[in-house]
């Protein structure tokens, strides 16, 4: 089995080519694939029926309606910002532009707590604005708001940096085209631009997606963690986890996971069919 | 070209809201207590072991996930076997697996009584609730890091590299010594730079498995909610800002670094 | 004999790369595989030097068996189309390679290995440039490092793969007379493959033409070009112009005219295909005996005149005349086309 493809130059010796399948194959096996089937194993550990029970549970779905609504709202305006920054940095040319690219995928290099400490610190009840907030009847922190807040800048770089490679090598030479031929920005934007990058997008989309329904440490700062109201479902598992009821914990988590499964399908899907059109940095 | 100022315009506000606001308040919000609390806080045994975790834990991990990493990488490059087209799927599973189910779920595995754990527990040693299980957590959520910048480097590697050394007389191993490995350099710093990163701040996966025994194995992200639980923002701020500074200041200089390695041989 | 390849076979999947391939060389000989894309010449270099494995077939060197060792046991110089330089090594650092991949017991020592560097950069013109890395240079140069390292292991026989395929036509003169050189200093056994048959005539001892995977032919530049051995050898070499004929007695009917054929070819009479270069072609004013046709334009500039002729039974050929003959042709004339001389294979 352990083939290597062809050439003769590149062959290693079987030894070490199926040593190192071998070493590669473990290593998945314990630090992937393992927790992946314990949360599946766990949550079905007593039956399907307790196991239904979990995540049928009203506050379970609170947390499922809760999560899909966050990311319903931190997704589009990300990606809205994404065009709109990748657009910038790629079809212009302007002082401080390198230190914005680097600006903006600062939020990978800054530990989730931290994305929601910054907000408590400024809404929070001894916050620079939450006094102000609070006399006008406004609350962010403890509410969806400020889980909105803290998810929107966790997952702020994903669909820029998915366009920025892309759109830099496209150039612009066909939105310069379509100007010349009359076509005004909109129209250029949603008949050139667009399709040029829908894949790009919806990899980005995707993955941002994926990030803003998992999110934990920057929501769990934020959210108060209050059963039903504030509980997005990672901290709906947390909640659980703490109570000992590990069933339900993990009946919540194998849904996250089915999830995460799916993320990967279509992740493999879209770099399987377009492989060009994505950028080349897959690593996030 | 149309749209400057309106695409600049508002990926500046965005910006502002989401990003430069919060960070000045993390940036000036540790001072509003004066000099005096940040070094309490910061100089206390208790933080001072916290962020030694939160960095060493990290660093380890990387260490580890860059070894592992270039092999799975290789394998997943060079190697045809059945099922390799999955396993290159199912690499990148830390990106899509909320940390909190990952947490869980390693927290199950390594308890004394998991399945891993009980293998360990006749011998003494205890992985999940040490500054093991923490390291352990952060193998999990850097993995991907790695392989995912090393791999498209090997595959666009020439072939014909590899075959002049071979008909210059260099065993496989010269071969990939001097001239597979200073290609692969560059990537491996990189991807070693994110997953470092990616398991300094990390949280949701490390507090279910860590145990969190105040200057074992409490990791620095969870003393900043902690403090925040006190109602201590400057304390927290300050907490945040260190982890941050240092944190950016290291991946500056594997910038450098990575930078340098790369330009070897580049006019 | 120095090298013999015998009967070699290769295969991917279902497609025949080399088909039965026997080719000979001799000691110090400058051999050319010359063919399309596709005809297998690459990978019988590859073949050779271990690159890819044969499904039958023996390579032989002297006495040894090459097939039987490893790639990187041949002791076979190999130069590649694109350099395949060590990109994070100078010059003198991968010229160096091979020597310092030497097991400990047989490596020279290292004064004796910069020296040896230092010789073989003087041999290819490059003197004080060992410093630099690949990337400082240009394509000619890193080429002509290439061949260093290449000779730097002592081979005991010279592989170039299209060696000169991906520089510029000027340098590529340049550079074929420089290697034509150097051959005549090493005295080194040199196998080159080029699609390209102006540098397989100029450069080689021998030239053996492929055609999808086996030999077509095998010999000097003039045996090849003079007397070829078929339609697609000819057609190869140059251009070539095609005419449907008929052969009674011995000679070629084109057009109810009658040319002389040359090459020793016995052909029954019948249907046949003429083939003539452009330049061999006669032409007349007013009616003759010959191919009927109308100058469309005449080309003056060049060391040839190129006269554009279309066909009264519709087409058109181009030939080449002399200038003086050209002058006194212009466009829309009525004129004759005859070969002097043709060549004929059967009707295709």
């Amino acid at each position: 089995m352990a083939a290597s493809r062809a050439n003769p130059a590149r062959r290693d010796p079987p030894w070490i080519a199926g040593g190192l399948i071998g070493i590669a194959l473990l290593y998945l096996a314990v630090v992937l694939l393992l927790p992946l089937f314990t949360v599946f194993f766990e949550a079905l550990r007593r039956g399907v029926e307790p196991f239904l029970e979990g995540i049928a549970e009203p506050d379970a779905i609170a947390a499922m309606q809760l999560t899909l609504l966050v990311a319903a709202i931190a997704v589009p305006l990300n990606a809205v910002f994404g065009i709109a920054a990748a657009w910038a940095v790629t079809k212009f040319e302007f002082w401080g532009k390198s230190a914005l690219i680097t600006l903006i995928d600062l939020p990978f290099s800054i530990s989730p707590v931290i994305s929601g400490l910054v907000y408590v610190l400024l809404y929070g009840a001894h916050g620079w604005f939450g006094p102000a907030l609070d006399a006008l009847g406004i609350k962010v922190i403890f509410t969806v708001t400020g889980i909105v807040l803290a998810t929107t800048l966790v997952t702020l770089p994903f669909v820029a940096r998915e366009l920025t490679p892309l759109m830099q090598s496209q150039g612009s030479d066909e939105e310069a085209a379509a100007a010349t031929l009359g076509a005004g920005p909109w129209r250029t934007f949603f008949l050139v631009t667009l399709p040029n990058i829908k894949w790009a997008l919806m990899y980005g989309v995707l993955l941002c997606t994926a990030r803003a329904m998992g999110e934990f440490g920057a929501v769990a700062v934020v959210s108060g963690h209050i059963r039903g109201k504030t509980a997005t479902m990672p901290l709906h598992v947390e909640i659980l986890y703490n109570e000992y009821s590990f069933v339900a914990a993990f009946a919540v988590a194998s849904l996250l996971a089915l999830f995460a499964l799916v993320t990967l399908a279509v992740k493999t899907f879209l770099e399987a069919q377009f492989a060009d059109e994505l950028a080349a940095q897959r690593t996030r | 070209m149309p749209g400057f100022w309106p695409a600049l315009g508002f990926t500046l506000v965005y910006l502002s809201f989401f990003l430069f606001l919060p960070l000045a308040a993390l940036a000036l919000r540790p001072w509003e207590a004066g000099l005096d609390h940040v070094w309490g806080v910061i100089s206390h045994p208790r933080t001072v072991a916290a962020l030694k975790l939160s960095f060493g834990a990290a660093f380890v991990a990387a260490c580890i996930n860059a070894v592992f990493g270039t092999i799975v990488a290789w394998v997943l490059v060079r190697y045809e076997f059945p099922g390799r087209r999955l396993l290159d799927a199912f690499v990148d599973l830390p990106f899509a697996l909320p940390t909190a189910v990952a947490g869980i779920s390693l927290a199950a595995i390594y308890a004394p009584n998991g399945i891993i754990g009980s293998l360990f527990a006749p011998f003494d040693i205890q992985i999940a609730f040490t500054p093991f299980g923490v390291m352990i957590a952060l193998i999990f959520v850097g993995f991907p890091f790695v392989v995912r910048s090393i791999q498209p480097v090997l595959e666009d590697l020439e072939v014909e590299v590899e075959e002049a050394a071979a008909t210059l007389g260099a065993t496989r191993l010269r071969t990939i010594l001097t001239v597979v490995a200073p290609a692969i350099t560059p990537a491996l710093i990189a991807g070693f730079s994110l997953a470092f990163a990616r398991a300094v701040g990390e949280y949701g996966s490390v507090i279910f498995i860590a145990g969190n025994l105040p200057n074992v194995s409490e990791i620095a992200p969870l003393l900043i909610v902690i403090r925040l639980e006190e109602f201590d923002y400057a304390g927290a701020a300050a907490v945040g800002l260190v982890m941050l500074m240092v944190s950016l200041l290291i991946l500056l200089v594997l910038n450098v670094v990575q930078t340098r390695v790369a330009s070897r041989g580049r006019a | 004999m120095s090298l013999a390849i015998s009967d070699i076979s290769k295969s991917y999947g279902r497609f025949p790369a080399l088909k039965t391939v026997s080719l000979f060389a001799e000691d110090g000989e400058f051999l050319a595989l010359l063919g399309p894309s596709g005809s297998g010449k690459t990978t019988l270099l590859r073949v050779i030097a271990g690159l890819e494995t044969a499904d039958a077939g023996s390579v032989q060197f002297r006495d040894e068996n090459l097939l039987a060792k490893p790639v990187r046991e041949r002791g076979i110089g190999f130069v590649f189309q694109h350099y395949a330089l060590f990109r994070h090594m100078t010059a003198a650092q991968n010229i160096a390679f091979g020597m310092r991949s030497k097991p400990r017991r047989e490596r020279a020592p290292e004064a004796q290995i910069k020296a040896k560097v230092e010789e073989l950069l003087a041999l290819v013109q490059l003197d004080g440039l060992g410093k630099r890395y690949p990337s400082q240079l240009s394509g000619g140069q890193r080429q002509r490092v290439a061949l260093a390292r290449a000779l730097a292991i002592e081979p005991k026989i010279l592989l170039l793969d299209e060696p000169f395929g991906a520089l510029d036509a000027k340098v590529r003169r340049e550079l074929r007379r420089w290697l034509r050189d150097l051959h005549e200093r090493t005295g080194l056994t040199t196998i080159f493959v080029t699609h390209d048959q102006e540098e397989a005539l100029e450069l080689a001892d021998r030239v053996a033409l492929l055609k999808d995977g086996a030999l077509e032919q095998v010999g000097t530049p003039e045996e090849l070009y003079h007397e070829p051995a078929s339609a697609f050898v000819f057609d190869f070499l140059g251009d070539s112009i095609k005419m449907p004929c008929t052969i009674e007695g011995g000679i070629a009917i084109i057009a109810g005219a009658g040319v002389p054929i040359v090459g020793n070819r016995v052909l029954e009479n019948g249907l046949a295909t003429a083939f003539a270069r452009p330049d061999a072609f006669t032409i007349t004013t007013g009616d003759a005996p010959g191919i009927a046709a109308r100058v469309r334009n005449v080309l003056l500039a060049g060391p040839d005149a190129r006269i554009d002729c279309g066909l009264e039974g519709g087409g058109a050929l181009e030939v080449r005349l002399d200038h003086e003959q050209a002058a006194k042709l212009s466009p829309r004339d009525k004129i004759t086309l005859l070969p002097r001389t043709v060549r004929v294979w059967p009707a295709s």
